[in-house]
């Protein structure tokens, strides 16, 4: 690697937003460099464990059925975002991604046509053959066969900046102290999510209790960085994408796999054997990313999804086996709660279930009356040995903090005036659009988009 | 997911996530495949690849005929390794293409016939080439012993020349004798297969589950990776490992058909060896020689530089011994055919006998046995997809 070399473009990160943003710059002649922190084996940020992309699209393609249009697209982020989304950017962002998945065709991803274990999403997503990491790799192999320079166990750790104009970056690379010289600068380095004392600023110690699903480099180095040099921030520093996790998951890097759908066929009592939320509100995939939020609100940040033998096959199987007990009683005990009123608590929603046609893939009716708070959908009585349960932890996909960005992908600065050479995509960013909630495969939609944005932005502006 | 619930004991499952059960007594790669397979199942990102991640989604709970079914029908594409999350250094660890191919050693010792001769599944490399290297021996000091030894040095030419080196009874007793052996063995062995991983809940034998699991056979479909190819080196995918191992087989076929219209000219219509070169049996002979020599040969170079982590390193010896061995019985075979007419001739051909005699010799115990078990593997799961 040769560090005296002044190159167009330099980007942060080494994700999906990253490699688009790297690869579109490429293709426009651009002398381009990515420094990603991670080694190789662990390269790709959070988007080696995704699986699919939300596109918007008129007719059915190769990959995905019917239709699906930008209307509803920007209904179903508005409802999950309960409005706090910037509506321009939205819009712009749900009619880019119509061209997301042949974009990444291109790049040499490959996508296949849905089957199982895909929270029925193949209507809107589009879905990666062999998940995110053969994406990564992918977009590695089209980018080191375009002559991009990859540079892996190279941490950006600081972007001097001078009104606005970003000068140079300082990183260890490989360990070492060294300076990387550009014209411009993608920011796709991601969210801080793993790191806990940023966390803890907000959450306090319940942060410890956070399970971060995602890559461990997402330390939030260069997000802090630009904030604390004069670049707008956007979002709510305590709003991050966040799911049902299995309490037994690792604490950092447990990826997909670790996420519990038995939510709706369950009942959840936190620690103090509560119920404290409508498990059957809505069908999963339009419920699951508000599940990691309210069991970080639970004490100790702990809960229990409670069933019997009837659901055992309703949901995926779980990595980590459930707990299994002959009465509700024994499996209080395992669980460490209390267990006269574990069998209180099941006893009342059992006396609330009314009767109903299960239908585990629809809104069926089977509800409970006079119970708070009620199970809307999927209430079956819980009376069928052994029963089980499944330790709950909130896990944490992506912060929504970010810098905030024009259109263009453009950083833009606290005083209201576009940077002249900082450009951003995928997470650090993605908190203009996602205010709160989530969509399930968004995050892919605004990486892959920005990303190309910026590249092409940056491009431009390094020729200039 | 209706189809799960079938065969599946609860209680047994709650026993086995149960921490106060009895240890399982599995080996410790079955109990590694089913820790494993637990985790693709929650995952599943991998089911466009191949026939192994639809038939793992169709369970629950993984019985050793399960994971010893699922390993067999495994064709080695590493196409699920290289996308995985959990990969090493990844600390699950998954690595389903080592740890399936070492299932399927265990099964192909496991079900040896007879049970006592799984043990040389142990030291495979060795044993395939320590009776390559006997076979080669007692051909040579049978001809020596049988024949006037210059047969091996000079020109034998005109009718029944083969047989001046080796004698036609000794050279069809021997052939019949182990290769019949190797065939019944290997019939057996299937059968015992077959039967050591039957589901619990009997399935039905239909033509169209027959028509697709030969069609798999045929077509390769499962080293497809899913349409693009597999990893056969790296990350990339290419279709070229699924031509080689075609190229290899078709030509071991073409090699098999000649021998067999061989005999049909000797003994039915009176015509001797040595055939012309454009006659029927030379020119399946040869192009199966030419074909079976590039597809080894192309085999044991992705072997060389392909990316071994996720590779069975116990296995290789065995697996490279058996590509070497076809690859020379391949090689021999095309020299035979240019020295026939010369004093090399008595040589190469207690050569290209030796070996193939060795291989008849090592067939049920050695890699060979992927091949009934990988199809009865494509059968069982045709089958079970029309459930």
């Amino acid at each position: 690697m040769d560090f005296t070399k002044v190159w167009d473009v330099l980007v942060v990160g080494g994700g999906n937003a990253a490699l688009c943003a790297a690869i579109t710059a490429r293709r426009m002649g651009a002398s381009v460099v990515v420094a990603e922190h991670a080694p190789k084996p662990m390269r790709g940020g959070n988007s080696r464990h995704t699986r699919n992309v939300r596109a918007l699209h008129p007719a059915p393609t190769n990959v995905l059925t019917e239709s699906y249009l930008e209307e509803e697209y920007w209904d179903d982020l508005l409802r999950v975002t309960g409005g706090r989304t910037d509506e321009a950017l939205a819009r712009m962002t749900i009619r880019a991604s119509q061209h997301a998945p042949g974009f990444l065709e291109e790049c040499g991803v490959v996508f296949q046509p849905s089957l199982s274990g895909t929270l029925s999403l193949s209507r809107t997503n589009a879905f990666f053959l062999g998940g995110g990491k053969a994406l990564v790799n992918a977009l590695y192999r089209t980018a080191e066969a375009m002559g991009i320079e990859i540079l892996y166990d190279t941490e950006v750790q600081h972007i001097a900046v001078e009104e606005g104009f970003a000068k140079e970056a300082i990183v260890s690379w490989r360990g070492f102290p060294e300076r990387i010289r550009f014209r411009t600068v993608v920011a796709s380095s991601g969210g801080f999510q793993a790191n806990r004392e940023w966390l803890r600023r907000y959450w306090g110690d319940a942060a410890d209790n956070f399970q971060i699903r995602g890559t461990p480099f997402a330390q939030g180095r260069v997000l802090k960085d630009l904030l604390g040099q004069g670049v707008q921030e956007v979002g709510d520093p305590t709003q991050f994408h966040a799911v049902a996790n299995d309490a037994r998951a690792p604490m950092e890097d447990g990826g997909l796999a670790m996420r519990l759908d038995c939510v709706p066929f369950s009942i959840v009592v936190n620690e103090e054997v509560d119920r404290f939320y409508d498990e059957g509100e809505d069908v999963w995939p339009k419920r699951y990313a508000i599940w990691g939020r309210l069991i970080a609100q639970q004490p100790n940040q702990r809960a229990f999804a409670i069933t019997d033998s009837q659901a055992l096959m309703d949901y995926l199987p779980s990595v980590f086996p459930p707990i299994f007990a002959g009465t509700i009683r024994e499996l209080a005990g395992k669980l460490g709660l209390d267990s006269d009123k574990l069998e209180r608590v099941v006893t009342e929603y059992n006396d609330a279930v009314r009767p109903g046609t299960f239908n585990g893939k629809a809104l069926d009716d089977c509800r409970t009356e006079g119970l708070t708070p009620p199970k809307s959908h999927w209430a079956r009585r819980i009376e069928k040995p052994p029963f089980h349960a499944h330790p709950l932890r909130p896990g944490i996909t992506f912060t929504f903090l970010g810098v905030k960005v024009n259109d263009r992908a453009r950083v833009m600065m606290a005083d209201g005036k576009p940077s002249a050479n900082m450009f951003a995509s995928g997470e650090i960013m993605a908190g203009n659009i996602l205010g709160q909630g989530y969509l399930a495969g968004f995050g892919m939609a605004i990486g892959t988009v920005f990303g190309r944005i910026a590249g092409e932005e940056a491009a431009r502006a390094a020729r200039n | 997911m209706s189809q799960a619930t079938d065969g599946i004991n609860l209680t047994a499952y709650a026993a086995g996530a149960d921490s106060d059960a009895p240890p399982r007594v599995d080996s410790t790669t079955v109990a590694e495949a089913r820790r494993q397979m637990e985790i693709c199942n929650a995952c599943r990102y991998c089911e466009g690849y191949c026939a192994v991640f639809p038939a793992m989604a169709m369970r629950r709970a993984f019985s050793e005929g399960d994971l010893t079914h699922l390993a067999n029908l495994c064709h080695n594409c590493k196409g699920c390794f290289h996308s995985c999350q959990y990969a090493p250094p990844h600390p699950f660890g998954v690595n389903i293409p080592a740890t399936f191919a070492t299932i399927r050693q265990e099964s192909y010792a496991e079900y040896a016939v007879p049970r006592a001769m799984g043990r040389l599944f142990e030291r495979n490399g060795t044993v395939v080439a320590g009776v390559s290297a006997l076979a080669l021996t007692l051909v040579l000091v049978l001809v020596v012993a049988l024949q006037d030894p210059a047969v091996l040095w000079s020109a034998q030419t005109g009718t029944g020349a083969f047989f001046r080196v080796i004698p036609y009874p000794v050279m069809v007793n021997l052939a019949s004798l182990t290769f019949g052996w190797a065939i019944v063995a290997m019939i057996l062995s299937s059968w015992r297969y077959w039967r050591g991983t039957a589901p619990r809940s009997r399935l039905p034998l239909s033509g169209p589950a027959v028509a697709e699991a030969t069609m798999d056979v045929v077509l390769l479909r499962n080293l497809g990776g899913g349409g693009h190819g597999c990893n056969d080196l790296d990350d990339g995918f290419s279709h070229t490992r699924r031509w080689l191992h075609q190229a290899m087989a078709g030509g071991f076929m073409l090699c098999f058909a000649a021998t067999c219209v061989g005999t049909v000219y000797h003994h039915m219509l009176g015509w001797y060896s040595p055939h012309s070169f454009w006659s029927l049996p030379v020119q399946l002979g040869t192009w199966g020689g030419v074909l079976l020599c590039i597809g080894s040969a192309g085999l044991l170079y992705i072997k060389a530089v392909t990316d071994p982590a996720p590779v069975a390193r116990r296995l290789l010896g065995g697996e490279v011994a058996m590509l070497a061995l076809l690859f020379l019985i391949g090689a021999t075979g095309l020299l035979l055919l240019v020295v026939r007419h010369t004093g090399a001739m008595g040589f190469t051909l207690a050569l290209h006998l030796g070996l193939v005699l060795a291989f008849f010799l090592v067939l049920p115990y050695s890699k060979m046995m992927h091949a009934p078990f990988r199809a009865l593997a494509l059968l069982r799961n045709a089958m079970e997809k029309r459930r």
